[in-house]
């Protein structure tokens, strides 16, 4: 990419992004102004909970109680008994594509987070071709701006096509707007490569995803190593694979201080390691998939095959330890750890499924089951899906303040629905979760001021 | 009758993982595991067993029981002992059987295992007898057949096998009589034993005495007391006082994985040799699912010895397989 190029895609670029109307807006034609009136304002960054009206302008919150000077539109929604919430931010899902279209689009996927009050989705770089040049970036994102629902940020590759010998081009993805760099759970050949990746971010300022799994500890495993997979003869994967390789890479941070995110936490010795981690001071962060908090490994008992997923559930115990550390904000971000699949993944025996839960539609709705269950209080479980995420990642968005991006939901808190996964939005139907009941759903959703899902029935 | 596949969007489970192996009368209709059977099943089918051993002692080997049905032997996994004594049994219960050996090129080619249960639809089977290299491919094939199709697991994975260990309890019970006095030894390759995992269950099922596993670490899976064992790393104490020793076979690949050092360092410390043998109760029998390694984990004097049931094993294993087939399809009208 040439030089003039680049300026020209960075001047785009993430940090620009959040001001600026979505391309080709007219004033009043595409971007839209509203007034929320009469919502209970929720917003976990500043700590507001408060009934009042709220001013969407360009793209923007341009107040929040206090119409600016000469505000007026058309678009007033009545939002009496509504919560009004900021988008949650998916740190962590995978849409397939490019790649694996059989199983999910772009489209299919942004539409269906939209619905689940989710307005921005990061999604890993293991596509095809993989993320590692500003090429699939640029697809992904004109992708995203074509299907209208939730924006899409890319994260790159740490080492080039993932197969962890030689560094991707870091500098060049982030510019391209990748929000961070990981190899999910792809090896990467030695230490000293991970030492160096962790360096050259580090000059730049990346932030670094890991997944922490050690391939040989984890094997061909399928699940948790512990009594259940014992008595049903599933080849396990120790907790010891996870701590492992997250000791190995704490080690290196400590060297490099460079700045590393733990996604998809499964273990006590886990969180553990973490919080030690972060009392010594290093740089790092932790984050969870919403099912693992309510999941564990009794729930592979009948060998259900939208279990299998990895990291694999664990015990009662580590379910707990993992509550504790999004309560105590250890762990700072719950993500979806998305991954749809076509019916045909899943319709095979246990270990010869593909792994993986398609969670877009789950996320908020089992964050928000945390606060019924007494694990945290409502503006710290809001918090680790939206300013959380936006923290980390460093979006202006995530919260409701004015000058912020309008990534906005309503929810209904009275509204009481059982999950069906025959009539989910997304394009896999891959969950466990079918049959459970929720209290509370999303009704709108703005993405960058534009209202791009309102449930059936709402006005 | 035509074999039709139902393939449900979402597979609904039952609540008890189990109850899939009994159908809405509370009969026996898959047999896939020994848990969830309860004392009552399994001394059931060890009775019917004990009325089929008559007839294998007969001349004319042959009741028309399974007259007009058809049992396939579905075996995606290599065996010829199993697939034989099924086919024994099937065929003295007057059945049509068919043998499809499906190797696992076929699943590289790309076939799945569900396309491949579809490409039999058209042989009419009333009974699929299923071995398959992955943990719980007989509870998904269960799931996936029609609803007057019976699975008989012959084998998944490391998870069961379970007409394996009722013939096993059937040959105590023939020996020793009452479970409720009995210490029984396993000893071996527990971590990769579907054989074990099954014994384990119908022996606890039945009541017994004391269930132990002898094996060095490596070879035990994580938290195996929980499945209701005493776990013993050294012979002589694991052995002491033992009226059943059941000897499981150990493959060669184990020393890859790095989990032994060597077979003569196992055969030294758990080979079970006339001497170690004599360290159990003077009565003791010794069993072996077969085949066994001679020299790796069992001696031949003790292989061919007089305490040793191991050809009555595979006798009983026919009447067992007999009573289970029957069972399932029994109460079924022509």
């Amino acid at each position: 990419m040439s030089n003039a190029m680049n300026k020209a895609y960075f001047a785009q670029g993430q940090d620009m992004d959040h001001l600026r109307p979505p391309e080709g807006c007219r004033p009043g034609v595409d971007c839209e102004s509203w007034i929320i009136r009469g919502a209970r304002v929720l917003d976990p960054a500043s700590g507001l909970d408060t009934i009042t009206d709220v001013f969407i302008d360009k793209a923007g919150i341009v107040g929040v109680g206090q119409a600016p000077a000469g505000f007026a539109t058309d678009n007033v929604l009545d939002a009496a008994g509504l919560w009004l919430i900021p988008g949650v931010i998916d740190s962590w899902a995978r849409l397939r594509e490019p790649g694996q279209e059989h199983k999910a689009t772009v489209e299919s996927e942004a539409r269906a987070a939209t619905a689940s009050g989710i307005t921005t989705v990061c999604v890993p770089p293991d596509t095809d071709p993989v993320i590692d040049t500003p090429a699939v970036v640029r697809l992904i994102k004109r992708r995203a701006q074509l299907a209208g629902g939730a924006r899409v940020m890319s994260i790159g590759a740490l080492t080039q096509d993932l197969a962890g010998k030689r560094l991707a081009e870091m500098v060049d993805l982030k510019e391209a707007g990748c929000v961070a760099v990981t190899n999910i759970l792809r090896p990467v050949e030695s230490l000293a490569i991970m030492r160096r990746a962790l360096e050259y971010a580090a000059t730049f300022g990346i932030l670094v995803i890991v997944q922490p799994q050690d391939p040989s500890l984890a094997h061909k495993g399928c699940a948790h190593e512990g009594a259940v997979a014992s008595r049903l003869g599933l080849p396990g994967i120790p907790v010891a694979a996870e701590t492992a390789a997250m000791a190995q890479v704490l080690a290196l941070v400590e060297e490099t201080g460079a700045r590393v995110h733990f996604a998809n936490l499964s273990s006590a010795s886990a969180v553990r390691l973490l919080e030690r981690a972060i009392d010594d001071g290093l740089p790092v962060t932790g984050g969870v998939s919403a099912h693992q908090l309510f999941l564990s490994e009794m729930d592979t008992d009948a060998f259900d095959p939208n279990t299998h997923v990895i990291p694999p559930l664990r015990t009662l115990r580590d379910r707990d330890a993992l509550r504790e550390g999004v309560a105590s904000g250890a762990i700072s971000v719950i993500h979806s750890d998305h991954q749809p699949h076509e019916g045909d993944a899943k319709a095979a025996p246990f270990p010869e499924a593909e792994p993986g839960i398609s969670t877009l539609e789950t996320l908020l709705p089992l964050t928000l089951r945390l606060v019924e269950d007494g694990v945290l209080p409502l503006h710290d479980a809001l918090q680790r899906v939206t300013s959380g995420p936006a923290q980390l990642l460093g979006l202006k968005a995530g919260g409701i303040a004015a000058g912020l991006r309008a990534d906005l939901c309503l929810f209904d808190p009275e509204a009481a629905w059982t999950l069906d996964a025959d009539s989910m939005l997304s394009r896999g139907r891959n969950t466990p979760f079918h049959g459970w009941d929720f209290n509370g759903q999303v009704t709108h959703s703005w993405v960058a001021g534009r209202l791009v899902f309102r449930r059936a029935g709402q006005p | 009758m035509a074999v039709v596949f139902v393939r449900p969007k979402i597979p609904k489970l039952a609540p008890d993982p189990w109850a899939i192996q009994f159908d809405g009368e509370g009969r026996l209709k898959h047999l896939l595991t020994i848990e969830g059977l309860g004392p009552d099943w399994i001394t059931r089918i060890l009775d019917t067993a004990e009325s089929f051993l008559s007839v294998t002692g007969r001349e004319v080997k042959k009741v028309p029981l399974l007259r007009g049905r058809t049992v396939v032997n579905l075996f995606f996994e290599s065996s010829t002992r199993t697939r034989t004594t099924f086919e024994l049994a099937a065929k003295r219960l007057s059945a049509d059987v068919l043998n499809l050996n499906i190797s696992t090129s076929a699943a590289t080619k790309g076939e799945s295992l569900l396309d491949t249960l579809r490409n039999i639809e058209a042989m009419q089977a009333d009974m699929f007898v299923v071995r398959h290299a992955a943990s719980g491919a007989a509870h998904f094939i269960a799931r996936h057949v029609a609803p007057h199709v019976s699975v008989l697991n012959a084998g998944d994975g490391r998870h069961a096998h379970p007409t394996q260990a009722l013939l096993d309890v059937f040959t105590i019970r023939k020996m020793k009589g009452d479970f409720t006095p009995l210490r029984v030894a396993i000893v071996g390759d527990i971590l990769h034993s579907r054989v074990a995992r099954s014994q384990i269950h119908a022996l606890n099922t039945l009541n017994t005495g004391e269930v132990r596993v002898i094996a060095p670490r490596t070879l035990l899976p994580a938290q195996v007391e929980k499945l209701g064992v005493r776990v013993f790393h050294d012979m002589r104490e694991g052995l002491r006082d033992v009226d059943v020793i059941i000897m499981l076979r150990l493959q060669r690949e184990r020393m890859e994985g790095a989990l032994l050092p060597s077979e003569d360092e196992f055969f030294c410390l758990y080979g079970l040799t006339p001497e170690k043998l004599a360290w159990a109760k003077p009565d003791a029998i010794v069993m072996h699912p077969g085949p066994a390694n001679r020299g790796v984990e069992i001696d031949s004097e003790v292989a061919d010895g007089p305490q040793s049931v191991i050809l009555q094993q595979v006798s009983n294993g026919i009447a067992v397989r007999m009573a289970v087939m029957s069972l399932c399809m029994g109460g079924r009208e022509e």
